[in-house]
């Protein structure tokens, strides 16, 4: 017999926990009183999605001062993170998920998806994640990832009047499997190596245990695998093959979900476990992360300039987006386990951030822009003369992108380029400034072609959804706020300073 | 009056967002007006900001004005903030002064044309830019209004994007200028790294002390000179400036001459202390760049014949001497020269609008001649334009050239002579345009019969709103010398070295001393010989093109402009192009499934699962697979074992 008594569950902070619960409470509330109640009212469901974002990042608000009182802390047996890192990110995703379910009640409108089900698994993803951002260790990481992905595959394939918008979710599927498996492997292989898959004992057991027993082949191993899983995820080069297909051909409400929560995620989990759990090993992750960062940054511009599809455009210009993400990450494997290692955190989580909104606010034009299914870069022309503060909304979030002064985009650069300079990195600074000038050409060809070429005679008019209007205004205007008076938003970053 | 500097660019600004918001109702010509009045509304406000400076001595005559404090965080404090000082004041006299005239010019020359208020919406946003590139406290807040004069040029050339040739005119410029606003952009970072600061005040402090290595101060004023060297339309990035004329014509005058290809020597004068703390070396780079650049640019000049090409030229080779000035230390003398070559170089673009309005768009000189009977007005005051240029005292262009060739004789004899010769050939070409435009036999009547859409076909001249600015710059090209009279022995004391004087404050630490050089003690002599160059430059044109006393010499490799742009052409469209297909052919075809076409054959054939499987993803794998393999390798071999 078992003494039952023997099996104590780990105690859990629910409060802490509180925000995962209301967007799961959420999602299955939406699926359950939305099955058997007679159609919603235009724009309710999408509002009551929102709400349950309202309410996790109210709970987050509270949680995140928590934090600051009494110090980082882990839950559940220690394997959630509760740190200013995690809620930062976590306002992130939030900001980006509600943004997205405002754009999401234009676009699907009027077609048989209008119910609670896209919404509901907008939710789920956002809960894996916010868990994957928090994961202090790595199966939980993964699930968070499983969660994510999962939601994401369906959404990609959820537009079942296009054709491309089921090829790009099972390309992303398959794609997105391999990674898995390779991110999976990589956990067994510094399992093997560490005997551990909690980020906080795995450094003290390399601290004290490397090369103990010739592991660490297995460790090095690991960390490869667990960086090709991540290179995927946020689609830096060479592991960004699936990104502009599967970006083009799901709806774009789902790209713009993609683009900001997707990126959050994974980058977020890889700052932790590489600064986190891997601090010892910083001279063999750096080199590839500069790579990375080098190829993203080249390859993602030179591509975006010469596509003639905007959300193609805007997919390679995510890819040199997360090129200058990397920028600031290979600048924490400078003094990853030292003291000065979170000012080059903050500026990844700055720049993440932002970057999420800016994302969000361009995709949402996109939408609006191209819900006849056409996003070719025509169909751009002349939308200054149809819709002015539409283009003007599109010129802001292409000028941020840009990096442009007095937007938040140039804060975002700023910031992470200044990290790479403080730590040495010249050169992959120099490529950055590079890689800005080349793509200033791209925003510059959507920019001309919304206010220098005329309509086609054929253009159909643009109709702005109320809702999605709304989100598009936010953003902008978040965009030019943030760029103008920065200082909150730094001041708030400059709180991540330590993991539990 | 002083804290109210912020006035000048909120006109243009204002401006601006009105005609954003009711240009179409506003339509023709009141859009025009409102822009011009914005402008006007500036002026005002900086000539009140000139004689409220005057007034006060000249060590308190910098005056900033923060707007708000941008980034307030610890590790990076930029301030919204304008800096009013004796060098901002006088560029923003010109841009707002000279700027209205051209608005006023507009509105007759722009008259009819379908997106008239869009034209004055890009021409207002251009003012406001460039005022916040010149009233700029820090590089941040400059190279913001930098990179707005920018792509308002990319918008005003490419205006008429229905012309091929404008669209390809325009994106040469974007391209070569963002080469040049790299090197900006990373002098800033340097300058950032170095002295923890972007302000002019904070990075020229540090260079004067000596605070800064330097190799610091050289990286970051060969930098700056980069970002120079593209927007101000230096060899080699030169290529952009002649394309650029495919703009309409007002945009040629304010932005390509007067105002906007300035602004290279303005960021060079404005961080002088920099370039005088640099080595030796960085300097005569700028001087040398400077001065082959006015001699290639005026060979070209000699055999153009589109009446905007030799302007555009001319105005390359000047800004050449602008910066022989500014690399033998002679800022004031730039900043002079920039302020008449402003005067007389919007002129004669005007001029040529006009000829062009009045022949009915025809740009070739070749089908010109003896328009000065039929436009009189234009061609006196084009005529005042040519003399001032050539160097014909007592005409501006003289005094400010001739104090360039001054201060490049006290540095290096050899700079002096290509100055020399680059006048020689200016005061030549400039002739052949007035002589081929206004002077001869009227080649237009021949060229009406072939014209014959036109009807009878007579250029005539132009309306008074295009006159006017004519008649007001050319006083100023006339009498614009006046600023900064040299200390010859005819002139009155009081009147000598004023811009000197007034901007002393601000050049004081690069200023070269050139008194007690035997140069200077030579300095009416000096005179003397340049008026002979010019003089011989004129009777040499007059002779070939007026009198046609000799042959004109006009090799075709100097029309193509020593095939430079068509050789850089070639590569990129040849091998360069070649390449960048390649790359975007393999992304196309062999990594990249392009939607649309799968999409579509999807469609016709059976089930998308079946292609998808036998199709990309196949590749897409094989690519992550190559990924995989290298990164593995990296870790596990090159870290692990070895």
């Amino acid at each position: 017999m078992f003494a039952q008594e023997l099996f104590v569950g780990p105690s859990v902070d629910w409060f802490a926990l509180s925000p995962h619960l209301v967007l799961v409470g959420g999602a299955l509330l939406l699926m359950v009183v939305g099955s058997l109640t007679p159609p919603w009212p235009r724009g309710l469901t999408a509002l009551s999605t929102v709400m349950f974002t309202a309410i996790a990042a109210v709970l987050s608000v509270f949680i995140w001062k928590d934090v600051g009182s009494d110090g980082p802390s882990s839950i559940v047996g220690g394997v959630i993170a509760v740190d200013r890192l995690a809620v930062f990110l976590t306002f992130a995703i939030l900001a980006a998920t509600a943004l997205v379910v405002l754009m999401s009640d234009g676009e699907l409108r009027g077609t048989d998806n209008d119910g609670p089900e896209i919404y509901s698994l907008l939710l789920v993803a956002a809960t894996g994640a916010i868990v994957m951002v928090g994961a202090n260790e790595l199966i939980v990481m993964f699930l968070g990832l499983e969660t994510l992905s999962l939601a994401l595959y369906v959404l990609a394939a959820s537009d079942r009047r296009r054709s491309a918008s089921q090829e790009s979710g099972m390309k992303y599927f398959i794609l997105g499997g391999l990674a898995s498996a390779f991110f999976l492997y990589g956990i067994a292989l510094l399992y093997g190596g560490t005997r551990t898959t909690s980020l906080g004992e795995m450094v003290t057991r390399l601290q004290g245990e490397v090369n103990i027993g010739g592991n660490d082949a297995l460790v090095l191993a690991g960390i490869a695998l667990m960086l090709i899983g991540f290179a995927f995820k946020v689609s830096a080069v060479p592991f960004h093959v699936w990104s502009p297909d599967v970006y083009q051909g799901a709806p774009s409400n789902i790209t713009a979900f993609m683009a900001s929560v997707g990126k959050v995620a994974a980058f977020g989990a890889m700052l932790r476990v590489l600064v986190a759990a891997l601090p010892f090993y910083r001279d063999d992750w750096r080199p590839i992360i500069w790579v990375l960062a080098v190829l993203s940054l080249v390859v993602g511009s030179l591509l975006a300039v010469v596509q003639t599809d905007v959300k193609r455009m805007l997919a390679f210009s995510s890819v040199s987006h997360a090129g200058f993400i990397l920028v600031g990450i290979e600048a924490t494997g400078w003094s990853a386990g030292e003291n000065g290692m979170f000012s080059s955190v903050q500026s990844v989580a700055v720049y993440l951030g932002l970057y999420s909104v800016l994302v969000v606010g361009s995709f949402a034009v996109v939408t609006v822009v191209g819900r006849g299914g056409d996003t070719s870069l025509d169909g751009f022309n002349g939308l200054s003369t149809r819709r002015p503060t539409l283009a003007l909304a599109l010129t802001v979030f292409l000028l941020a992108q840009a990096g442009v002064p007095f937007t938040s985009g140039f804060v975002a650069k700023w910031g992470v380029i200044q990290s790479a300079v403080d730590e040495g990195s010249y050169w992959l600074a120099v490529i950055a400034m590079l890689a800005a000038v080349i793509a200033a050409f791209l925003y510059l060809r959507i920019m001309v072609s919304m206010w220098l070429r005329p309509a086609a005679e054929s253009a159909e008019s643009v109709a702005v959804p109320g809702l999605s209007g709304l989100a598009i205004a936010v953003a902008a205007i978040f965009t030019l706020v943030i760029g103008v008076y920065p200082q909150w938003v730094l001041s708030m970053a400059e709180g991540i300073a330590a993991f539990p | 009056m002083l804290d109210l500097v912020w006035l000048i660019p909120a006109f243009p600004l204002f401006g601006f967002l009105l005609i954003l918001l009711f240009g179409r109702r506003l339509g023709e010509p009141a859009a025009g007006f409102l822009a011009a009045a914005a402008v006007f509304g500036s002026f005002i406000v900086t000539v009140a900001v000139f004689f409220e400076l005057l007034a006060i001595d000249e060590h308190h005559r910098s005056h900033v004005v923060t707007l708000f404090e941008w980034v307030p965080v610890s590790s990076l404090q930029i301030d919204m903030a304008l800096l009013a000082d004796p060098l901002s004041v006088t560029m923003a006299l010109f841009v707002t002064g000279i700027g209205f005239l051209i608005h006023l010019f507009a509105i007759g020359y722009m008259h009819g044309d379908p997106k008239f208020s869009k034209f004055f919406l890009y021409l207002n946003l251009f003012v406001l830019s460039m005022l916040m590139l010149v009233f700029g406290e820090n590089l941040l807040v400059t190279f913001l209004g930098w990179e707005g004069v920018g792509a308002c040029s990319y918008f005003l050339i490419s205006f008429w994007h229905t012309r091929d040739s404008a669209a390809t005119a325009g994106k040469k410029a974007f391209v070569t200028n963002r080469i040049g606003d790299w090197g900006v952009m990373l002098a800033m970072f340097l300058g950032f790294q170095a002295v923890g600061s972007v302000s002019y005040g904070a990075l020229n402090s540090a260079a004067e002390s000596g605070a800064l290595a330097s190799s610091t101060a050289t990286g970051i004023a060969l930098l700056l000179f980069v970002g120079a060297v593209g927007k101000s339309a230096q060899f080699p990035l030169y290529l952009w400036l002649p394309d650029a004329m495919e703009g309409p014509t007002p945009v040629s005058a304010l932005i390509h001459a007067a105002t906007m290809v300035t602004a290279g020597v303005f960021l060079m004068t404005r961080m002088n202390p920099m370039l005088a703390a640099a080595a030796d070396w960085a300097p005569m780079i700028v001087a040398w760049v400077g001065a082959l650049t006015a001699l290639f640019a005026a060979t070209i000049a000699v055999a153009q014949s589109d009446i905007k090409k030799v302007l555009a030229y001319s105005t390359v080779s000047q800004l050449g001497y602008m910066f022989l000035a500014v690399g033998t230390g002679a800022y004031v003398a730039a900043i002079f020269h920039m302020v008449t070559h402003a005067f007389f170089k919007a002129l004669m673009f005007l001029g040529s609008g006009s000829v062009i309005h009045g022949m009915h768009h025809e740009q070739d000189m070749r089908r010109m001649g003896a328009l000065r009977k039929v436009m009189p007005i234009t061609a006196g005051t084009f005529i005042i334009g040519w003399l001032a240029i050539a160097g014909v005292p007592p005409f501006a262009g003289f005094w400010s050239k001739d104090e360039i060739l001054l201060f490049t004789l006290a540095k290096s004899p050899v700079l002096y002579v290509i100055g020399l010769v680059t006048a020689v050939l200016t005061a030549f070409y400039m002739t052949r345009q007035v002589m081929m435009v206004f002077f001869g036999e009227a080649k237009w009547e021949s060229h009406a019969e072939e014209h014959g859409a036109h009807g009878d076909f007579k250029p005539h001249e132009s309306p008074g709103i295009m006159l006017f600015p004519l008649v007001v710059l050319s006083v100023l090209s006339f009498a614009g010398g006046i600023i900064q009279l040299p200390s010859f022995g005819i002139i009155p004391k009081g009147l000598r070295h004023r811009l000197e004087d007034w901007l002393h404050p601000v050049v004081a630490p690069g200023e070269a001393v050139i008194s007690g050089t035997a140069a200077y003690d030579a300095k009416e002599w000096l005179a003397v010989l340049a008026i002979a160059c010019a003089l011989s430059g004129i009777l040499l044109g007059v002779l070939v093109y007026g009198r046609r006393k000799l042959r004109a010499i006009e090799p075709a490799i100097l029309a193509d402009g020593w095939r430079y742009d068509s050789s850089v052409s070639a590569f990129m469209g040849g091998p360069g192009r070649r390449m960048f297909d390649a790359i975007a052919w393999f992304d196309a075809k062999v990594v990249d499934g392009a939607v649309n076409g799968v999409a579509t054959a999807v469609r016709s054939t059976s089930g998308t699962v079946r292609r998808v499987q036998s199709g990309n993803v196949r590749n897409y794998a094989g690519v992550i697979g190559i990924g995989v393999v290298l990164i593995l390798a990296w870790f596990v071999v090159l870290r692990g074992v070895l």
